[in-house]
């Protein structure tokens, strides 16, 4: 193993200088042409939200679709329906955490929700976009259901809502290169639909990169919280951590 | 990008990683995980990468750990290997 470390870090030596004006990722004719056309093509400040959403939408989609899969998937092994035959009569219940912890809980989620919020929204101008703020979204599902009982979390977001709110994330993203194509133009084409969303064609993109983003949230939000909910009972869903 | 600082932080980062596979309590070792991925994000934020530490802060520091204490609730709490 260290025969092959030290070959692997040998090997470092012939890297190009960290931002360096020749090397490949900054000279040749792909990236620069997202650097320089990325803004006036599609008004969109952050370039790697638009890389991710609009020049490669379709492997965007794709990764989407692969995060559904492990949710169902996750969902398809541990899922278990018993009838709570082997549970104790009486149950302690499930209260989640102790009295401070539930006050600071209660006192922070809004404005995580709304930060997560924020983030998918802003995924143009800051550092973000639908998957970011997916996670974060999540999280705080997750947190919820730490600090008050998996029975509270449910409540909120029951099973049948996560896999109604990842099944519409998808059919969001994916019906939006649908509506591409009806258009007239190809498949995740985001200047067909010019003449339906307001400015010209370059807030077109700008806007369809917003309505995927929300697609890709939503799936993400959903599937976190149930991988959450299903790995901490292992597939009953009756008492949480 | 400041070398001295990324030194430091690969240093932990290598020290961290072995750690964790040498920690015979699993609860530690998942929260040695979450330390990982703190650190790597802090290596990626100050080498200009901002979307995969934000990513990385959310996914690695939050929902990861979480769940890999999730599992460890539901199997042995010592390693027995």
């Amino acid at each position: 193993m260290i025969i092959v470390g030290s070959l692997l870090l040998s090997a470092t030596k012939d890297f190009p200088d960290w931002g360096d004006q020749d090397s490949p990722a900054n000279d040749g004719p792909v990236s620069s042409f997202y650097i320089e056309k990325t803004e006036e093509k599609t008004k969109v400040p952050n370039m790697v939200t638009a890389v991710l959403a609009d020049y490669r939408g379709y492997d965007t989609m794709f990764e989407t679709v692969v995060i559904f899969i492990a949710g169902i998937g996750i969902i398809a092994v541990l899922r278990t329906y018993g009838n709570n035959d082997s549970t104790p009569k009486n149950q302690v219940g499930d209260e989640g955490a102790g009295l401070l912890a539930k006050i600071t809980c209660s006192l922070i989620l809004p404005f995580i929700q709304l930060f997560a919020l924020y983030v998918v929204a802003h995924g143009h101008h800051s550092p973000g976009g639908g998957f970011q703020g997916g996670v974060m979204l999540g999280a705080s599902y997750i947190l919820l259901a730490l600090a008050y009982g998996l029975a509270r979390a449910k409540s909120c977001f029951s099973e049948k809502r996560t896999l109604v709110f990842a099944v519409v994330g998808i059919i969001i993203y994916v019906g939006w290169g649908v509506l591409c194509l009806i258009m007239g133009k190809e498949f995740l084409n985001y200047s067909a639909l010019d003449s339906i969303l307001p400015g010209g064609v370059e807030m077109a993109r700008s806007h369809s990169m917003l309505a995927v983003e929300i697609g890709v949230a939503l799936t993400v939000t959903a599937v976190m919280f149930s991988m959450f909910s299903n790995l901490s009972t292992k597939g009953r869903l009756d008492k949480g951590l | 990008m400041i070398w001295q600082f990324d030194i430091i932080i690969l240093i932990f980062l290598v020290v961290t990683a072995v750690i964790a596979l040498r920690v015979k309590d699993l609860l530690g070792a998942s929260m040695i995980f979450g330390i990982y991925s703190f650190l790597i994000c802090l290596l990626w934020a100050e080498m200009g990468a901002v979307d995969v530490a934000f990513t990385e802060a959310a996914v690695g520091a939050g929902v990861s750990t979480v769940i890999m204490i999730a599992t460890v609730f539901s199997t042995t709490r010592r390693s027995k290997d």
